[in-house]
């Protein structure tokens, strides 16, 4: 199935969204319009000759100076159809993308990747913390105009995650299941 | 043990703890049943015979600090193979690799919950200055986060520079105070 035969199946199923076929070497990739991708989402994962029921990977690439200078960018695996499709989505650095989190519980920590590394908001994301940089970094280290040789002192000490409330609660739950046992 | 062996034994130790200062010169003589020495001297002996090293392996340099451990290089010879999972344990931290900023707060932790006498080696040119990796993430050298005895440069170093580092970090412990 190539990009064109699943625009023509989605058509049908996201009345008026505007969908473009994409250049690619090895799958079908097709543009999708911002405010339509969650729609558009559902309808890949429920459509019976779709399936998309896997969101393998969601990351980004900056293309700056174009505008919108961002391009994020789905993968999707169908299991049942053995189909592969790449998704892409325009947004420019104020542009909120809406989260597929609803679609594919997956998507949060991908998200939070894309978020981190690049500063593409995803809109309706319950909890788009830092994942791979410390969390209190600034700047998104995977735009291309960021400094990448920059010098900042280490942090070598970091406070402990849970309280010590927390801690004997965590420990007196695991007490008690284990008395039940 | 034969009597030669035991003899051989004897010599070595000798060897190993005669001429401290205040040792006089039956420390070396094989023929006296008793070795003389300091307290200073023997601590020394015992604390760079048997140096337990924590497991810090961090990127591919740990996988030459695993060929120095395995049959080939052996570093039981050296006394310094018995590697620990707990830094409670463990006397000697080998720095393996390029240490991340993230990796920092941990890493110090570990070095922390080491108990005292302890030493770090820099394994690898990642954790002495940063190696190839002259960006934000990779702490530009271990030294920033915990204090380093010896630098073993290499990218990666072969078995044989981290037994040279360890040899000289051997030396360091028996010319230190005990």
């Amino acid at each position: 199935m190539d990009a064109h035969a699943i625009i023509a199946a989605l058509e049908p199923l996201v009345p008026g969204a505007a969908y473009e076929a994409g250049a690619s070497v090895d799958f079908a990739t097709i543009y999708v319009p911002r405010d339509r991708l969650v729609d558009t989402c559902r309808a890949l994962r429920d459509a019976p000759s779709l399936r998309f029921a896997a969101l393998v990977e969601v990351t980004a690439a900056d293309y700056v100076p174009r505008s919108p200078r961002f391009e994020v960018v789905y993968h999707l695996l169908s299991i049942a159809n053995r189909l592969r499709l790449r998704l892409k989505v325009r947004a420019g650095e104020a542009d909120p993308v809406p989260t597929v989190q609803g679609v594919w519980p997956s998507a949060g920590w991908l998200e939070r990747e894309v978020w981190d590394m690049f500063g593409v908001v995803f809109d309706g994301h319950p909890d788009l913390r830092r994942l791979l940089m410390p969390e209190d970094w600034e700047g998104h280290p995977q735009r291309k105009d960021y400094p990448v040789q920059i010098r900042k002192a280490t942090q070598t000490y970091e406070p402990l995650e849970i309280s010590e409330e927390e801690f004997k609660a965590n420990l007196q739950r695991d007490r008690t299941r284990r008395m039940a046992h | 043990m034969t009597q030669a062996d035991a003899h051989l034994a004897a010599a070595s130790l000798r060897r190993d703890l005669a001429g401290a200062e205040g040792a006089g010169g039956h420390g070396l003589d094989p023929e006296l049943p008793f070795i003389t020495t300091t307290v200073e001297k023997i601590v020394q002996w015992a604390r760079r015979s048997a140096i337990w090293p924590a497991q810090f392996g961090l990127a591919c340099c740990a996988i030459e600090m695993m060929a120095t451990v395995a049959s080939r290089y052996d570093l039981a010879r050296f006394g310094a193979e018995v590697f620990r999972g707990s830094p409670r344990q463990s006397d000697l931290m080998i720095v393996a690799g390029r240490l991340s900023r993230k990796m920092a707060p941990a890493m110090r932790r570990v070095y922390d919950q080491m108990p005292e006498p302890k030493w770090v080696i820099s394994m690898g040119a990642c954790a002495s200055v940063g190696g190839v990796f002259d960006n934000y993430a990779i702490v530009q050298g271990v030294d920033q986060v915990v204090p380093v005895d010896v630098y073993v440069p290499g990218c990666p170093p072969r078995p044989e520079s981290l037994i040279y580092g360890i040899v000289q970090l051997q030396q360091k412990i028996a010319r230190s105070r005990a």
